[in-house]
């Protein structure tokens, strides 16, 4: 069972959700923090890093002896990433989306690939709960094959939770595409509404069951609740602004381990969520 | 031309509000929204859309099957898996990539290209402003931010403006690089948690790859004064302009859900003036000379 846990707006709260859940279901649990750009679980969950991983990607090497400049390769390059100048053949790797099309189409055989580092996986435990991040390398631009790259680890057997990137692009779909359930998380003011809106297109077009969780939900104004009924979005929990959370928040404290209560609430978070996805998969099944 | 753009690292530290604050203590400016992804700058400045266009990406696959003979070349070729084995193409894997079309020795596959979003040219109560919207799960957002940070360039010279104010994305990805490279500084907004700090070294490392000025304005300072402490340290380690705090204060929310401004709602208050402040220093900064020369010694290390 996958649970990715995805926002639209940045800031409303995705890690916190992510990791308290995780801490509240214990060992049965594994969390991957697929905010490759700005990971911050580990903040919250303290994890004990066992195993770093670098990961690149391919991107093409010429080899100038067996080149004719013959042009095929820049030609069929839709992403500007190699181009033949003279004699010369350059490649831009920073553009390189991989898909070896330069590779294939060379009729010399002349060109190879080499990688560009795209940062690194670091894997790590915590009181049982398996932890695994994606840490982009500052200045690389493309953040979707790292974060398909931590999904790519993640253990069948058990439950696993999703902290995904904010906004309704590409690395959000890499995130939340082919997960069981997306927990959404807001905030309710207009823009956190305004972007829930958009995060809900983007997981209707994927077809993944949703829920909403309404973080500081005595700010703002009600408008992200009639919303949610409208679009039949079950809220399945609500955190009120506390002084005392957001405090502990920023210096890195779960609100489970800090506060008695909570740990019950996210467990109750989790069978909901969990119903939901028995609930479809039994209609799938029925044919209806 | 001088444009400062708001950037932040992490997500909700208050990029938005305190643009848009800005925007309204700012004279002969234009407003621009690099956050394509998500866009909450309208919301505040209600924009009258005065020119709406497309924004054009690349193509996508589409196998005419009328053509196509299952020959599963398409199959081997595609390394993202976007290429089911009835033949069909998964548009949200497609990377765009024309591998399959080039390939396909029945030319059975079109690549139609893609409208992602559209970007718009608005009047507001601040000035014009230049946003976008990109579609939902698309890609190439760095492209529309390169997009509409040009046409904003040249709106601005086109009204006589001679300052540009840039919301900014979050992260440090193809969006954010998109926005700041080229800028005359950079507004990072920091909140004083164990997230805001991590999140501000990463962004700082990547805006010391530009050379770039720097400042830092830390919101909702009082939920932690020793880590707004630590970010002043970090910040002025890394050759980054100390701003201001503005403290955790209810009327930005209050604000926003009115669609105002800071400066347009309630009486005048505490908050206010330390934003005024703030954007006092920052126009006042060494940076941002009107005559738009960089000065090496103000950039992020």
């Amino acid at each position: 069972m996958i649970i990715s846990v995805a926002s639209g707006k940045g800031g409303t709260g995705k890690t916190t959700i992510s990791t308290n859940m995780a801490l509240a279901l214990g060992n049965k649990v594994e969390l991957l923090d697929c905010d490759v750009e700005e990971p911050n679980a580990h903040l919250f969950l303290k994890p004990v890093i066992e195993r770093t991983e670098q990961m690149t990607t391919p991107v093409p090497l010429v080899d100038l002896d067996r080149c004719t400049f013959c042009r095929k390769c820049s030609s069929i390059c839709r992403f500007n990433a190699i181009t033949v100048v003279g004699s010369k053949v350059l490649v831009f790797p920073e553009l390189c989306h991989s898909c070896g099309g330069c590779m294939v189409v060379c009729p010399e055989g002349a060109i190879t690939e080499t990688g560009r580092e795209l940062g690194e996986v670091n894997f790590g435990t915590r009181n049982g709960i398996r932890f695994i991040n994606g840490r982009m390398r500052v200045g690389e631009a493309m953040s979707p094959p790292l974060i398909k790259r931590v999904r790519s680890e993640a253990d069948p057997g058990k439950v696993t939770i999703i902290d995904a990137p904010p906004g309704t692009s590409c690395p959000v779909i890499a995130a939340m595409n082919g997960t069981d359930f997306v927990l959404m998380v807001t905030e309710p003011t207009p823009f956190g509404l305004h972007d829930l809106k958009l995060a809900v297109e983007a997981v209707k077009l994927l077809g993944i069951p949703s829920g909403l969780v309404v973080n500081r939900s005595d700010i703002g104004d009600q408008e992200v609740f009639a919303y949610a009924k409208r679009e039949q979005l079950p809220v399945l929990m609500t955190i009120p602004f506390e002084r005392r959370i957001a405090e502990a928040y920023s210096r890195g404290r779960s609100i489970v381990e800090e506060f008695p209560g909570w740990k019950e609430r996210f467990c109750e978070l989790f069978h909901k969520i969990e119903a939901i996805i028995q609930e479809r998969s039994t209609a799938v099944q029925c044919g209806k | 031309m001088r444009e400062i753009v708001i950037i932040s690292g992490k997500g909700g530290t208050g990029k938005t509000s305190l643009t848009a604050a800005f925007a309204a203590l700012a004279k002969n400016s234009v407003l621009c929204d690099a956050d394509v992804d998500a866009a909450d700058l309208h919301l505040l400045m209600q924009p009258e859309i005065m020119q709406r266009t497309d924004f054009m990406g690349g193509g996508i696959a589409k196998i005419n099957p009328d053509l196509c003979t299952g020959c599963g070349t398409c199959l081997g070729l595609c390394r993202f898996g976007a290429i089911t084995d009835r033949f069909e193409v998964d548009a949200i894997r497609c990377e765009g990539c024309g591998v399959c079309v080039d390939f396909c020795p029945e030319k059975a596959i079109d690549f139609p290209p893609q409208r992602c979003g559209e970007w718009y040219i608005s009047d507001t109560r601040f000035g014009a402003m230049v946003h976008a919207r990109l579609g939902i799960a698309e890609e190439n957002s760095g492209k529309l931010v390169s997009l509409i940070r040009k046409e904003v360039r040249q709106l601005a010279e086109e009204r006589g403006a001679d300052l540009i104010i840039t919301d900014g994305p979050p992260g440090i990805g193809c969006p954010v690089i998109a926005s700041i490279g080229g800028a005359t500084a950079l507004v990072i907004a920091v909140e004083p948690t164990v997230s805001g700090i991590h999140d501000m070294e990463r962004v700082i490392d990547l805006a010391a790859h530009f050379r770039v000025p720097g400042m830092v304005c830390i919101n909702k300072w009082d939920l932690n004064p020793e880590m707004t402490e630590a970010i002043e340290q970090l910040a002025t380690k890394h050759n980054v302009t100390v701003l201001g705090r503005v403290p955790f204060d209810p009327v930005f929310t209050h604000s926003m859900v009115q669609g105002k401004t800071l400066f347009e709602y309630g009486e005048s208050t505490a908050t206010q003036q330390l934003v005024r402040d703030v954007w006092a220093k920052i126009i006042h900064s060494p940076s941002m000379n009107p005559l738009g020369i960089v000065d090496f010694k103000t950039t992020i290390q």
